[in-house]
C-alpha cells in the first residue's frame, strides 16, 4: 500500500515518472523505516531508496539529528564529490508518507565480512584505508555555514553523556569504570578545530564496490566536534570482524588512513585518535548494555537483541588491551 | 539435589538435537534466527560448565584485592565503585591481573572464538 502513496509522490516531482514498483522494507525501528523501490521511468527503472519516519512519529531520539538534517548533509556531501547517494526529494506533507527524504540507489555492499573476504573485493582492499582517509577529510571540510542545525559536542560531554547511560544500566562492570577513569584523565579538552563530524562512521555504513567507497550512509548521528572523533570510531576493533591487525574497519592500518587524511590536507593527531577509539570502544560496550535493556524491559524479546547484550565483554577485552596491555 | 541428567546434558541435548536435524529443513530468516537460538544453547552449556569454577576464583581475587567478603556481585559493585571514586587503578597491585583473568573468563563463555581472545589465550594468559 506504500506504493499508492510513493506513486502519488514521484509523478509530482520526478519527470517522466509513471509510478514505482518493487517496494520492499529494508529494515525499520519504532521510529524510523528504509524502503528500496524502483521509479517507473520511460528512460528505464530508477533504483530509490526511502528513509522515513511513518506518520505520527515526529519525535526523533535525543541525539539524532533528524531526517530533515540528514538529507541536507547527503546533499552537501554530494555536491561536494564525498561519496554520498543523490537526495531526489525531501518529503512534503502532501507526500502523505511521514518526514523523511527519497535518495538514489547506490549498489554495492554494506556486509563487512563479504567485504572483508569475497574474490569481488579483493583490488578493492588494500586501497581502503587508505582511500577512508580522503573521504573523511572532505566530510570534514563541509562549510560549516551551510550545515543544517547540529548539536555540538566536546569529549568532556561526551563521557558524561556515556557515563549517564552506564550507570543508568545499573551493571557494575570494573573493566568500564577504568575506562571512564582514564577518558576523564587524558580528556584532551576541546578541539582546535570544529568540523561536522559524522558521528557513525564505520564498516556498515559504507557502501562499498569492487572500486572502494561508492557512498557513505546514516548520517543521523551527525554533530558539530572534533574531526579526530570519526578517524578514532573507525578503528574501534568491534568493526575489524577478526581482522585485528588491520585498525580500519579490518582494510589496512593507521598510518594508510592517517596519510589519506593527510594527502587531502588535513591534520591528523594521532593521541585524538587514540583517545576516540577508546571512547568508541566503550561506547559500543554501553550500547551493547543498552540492547541488553531493551530486550529485558521493551516490547522487543528478541534472541538476536539479547546475544548483543553478551557482546559487551568483546569490548571489556578491547579496552583492557588498549589501556593495560599485556607483554607480548 | 536435583535428579539428573543435568542442564549441562539436557541443554546441549536441544542444542545438537536443533544442529544437527533441526538446521538442514529450514531457510532464509528462520534459519538465521535458528542459528541465534543454537549460539545461545551452546553459551549456556558454556556458562553451566564454567561458571562455578570462574566464580571462586573471581571471589578470591576480589577478596585478595579488596580486603572484604561477599558474593561475587556485590564483591564487582564494591571494585567498580572503588574504581569510579579513585581509590583503586592500575598502580594498584593485582588489578590489571585480577580483570585481565576475568574477562578472560567471560570471553570463554559468551564468546570464545572473538580474535582479540584467541590472541590473548595464544599468549598464554
Amino acid at each position: 500500500m506504500i506504493e499508492a502513496e510513493l506513486s502519488r509522490s514521484v509523478v509530482r516531482w520526478c519527470e517522466g515518472a509513471t509510478g514505482v514498483t518493487g517496494a520492499a522494507k529494508l529494515s525499520g525501528g519504532a521510529s524510523q523505516e528504509t524502503w528500496r523501490f524502483d521509479v517507473v521511468h520511460p528512460d528505464g527503472p530508477i533504483g530509490a531508496i526511502l528513509r522515513r519516519s511513518p506518520k505520527g512519529y515526529g519525535a526523533a531520539p535525543t541525539r539524532a539529528a533528524g531526517l530533515a538534517a540528514e538529507a541536507q548533509l547527503m546533499q552537501l556531501a554530494y555536491e561536494a564529490g564525498v561519496p554520498s547517494p543523490r537526495v531526489m526529494h525531501v518529503l512534503a506533507p502532501e507526500d502523505d508518507l511521514g518526514t523523511g527524504f527519497i535518495m538514489q540507489r547506490v549498489e554495492g555492499e554494506t556486509i563487512a565480512r563479504k567485504i572483508l573476504r569475497d574474490d569481488e573485493f579483493a583490488a578493492a582492499r588494500p586501497h581502503l584505508a587508505r582511500q577512508i582517509g580522503g573521504v573523511l577529510a572532505g566530510l570534514h571540510r563541509l562549510p560549516l555555514d551551510k550545515l543544517p542545525e547540529l548539536r555540538r559536542m566536546t569529549a568532556t560531554k561526551e563521557i558524561g553523556e556515556f557515563e549517564r547511560d552506564y550507570r543508568s544500566l545499573n551493571w557494575p562492570k570494573p573493566v568500564f569504570e577504568l575506562a571512564l577513569r582514564w577518558l576523564r584523565d587524558h580528556d584532551p579538552g576541546p578541539s582546535a578545530v570544529e568540523t561536522l563530524v559524522h558521528g557513525d562512521f564505520r564498516n556498515g555504513n559504507l557502501i562499498i564496490g569492487a572500486d572502494g567507497v561508492r557512498a557513505v550512509l546514516d548520517w543521523e548521528l551527525a554533530h558539530l566536534g572534533d574531526p579526530m572523533e570519526d578517524l578514532g570510531w573507525v578503528c574501534v576493533n568491534s568493526w575489524r570482524f577478526g581482522e585485528i591487525d588491520k585498525p580500519v574497519g579490518g582494510f589496512g592500518s593507521r598510518e594508510e588512513l592517517f596519510a589519506g587524511y593527510e594527502a587531502a590536507g588535513r591534520k591528523v593527531d594521532p593521541a585524538r585518535v587514540k583517545f576516540w577509539e577508546v571512547m568508541g570502544t566503550l561506547r559500543w560496550g554501553i550500547m551493547c548494555g543498552g540492547m541488553m535493556q531493551r530486550f529485558r524491559e521493551g516490547p522487543d524479546h528478541s534472541m538476536e537483541r539479547a546475544m548483543i547484550g553478551r557482546r559487551a565483554s568483546e569490548t571489556e577485552i578491547d579496552l583492557l588491551r588498549l589501556l593495560a596491555p599485556r607483554g607480548s | 539435589m536435583q535428579d539428573e541428567p543435568t542442564p549441562i546434558e539436557l541443554t546441549k541435548s536441544v542444542a545438537d538435537f536443533l544442529r544437527n536435524d533441526i538446521t538442514p529443513l529450514i531457510s532464509g530468516h528462520q534459519a538465521f534466527k535458528l542459528r541465534v537460538a543454537i549460539n545461545i544453547l551452546d553459551l549456556v552449556t558454556r556458562q553451566l560448565t564454567r561458571e562455578e569454577e570462574s566464580d571462586a576464583r573471581e571471589v578470591e581475587r576480589l577478596r585478595a584485592l579488596l580486603g572484604v567478603d561477599g558474593s561475587v556481585a556485590e564483591l564487582n559493585q564494591a571494585l567498580a565503585d572503588r574504581i569510579a571514586k579513585g581509590e583503586v587503578d592500575l598502580a594498584t597491585p593485582g588489578l590489571a591481573e585480577h580483570l585481565w583473568a576475568t574477562t578472560m573468563d567471560k570471553l570463554a563463555v559468551d564468546q570464545p572464538n572473538y580474535a582479540s581472545y584467541k590472541r590473548e589465550l595464544g599468549r598464554g594468559g
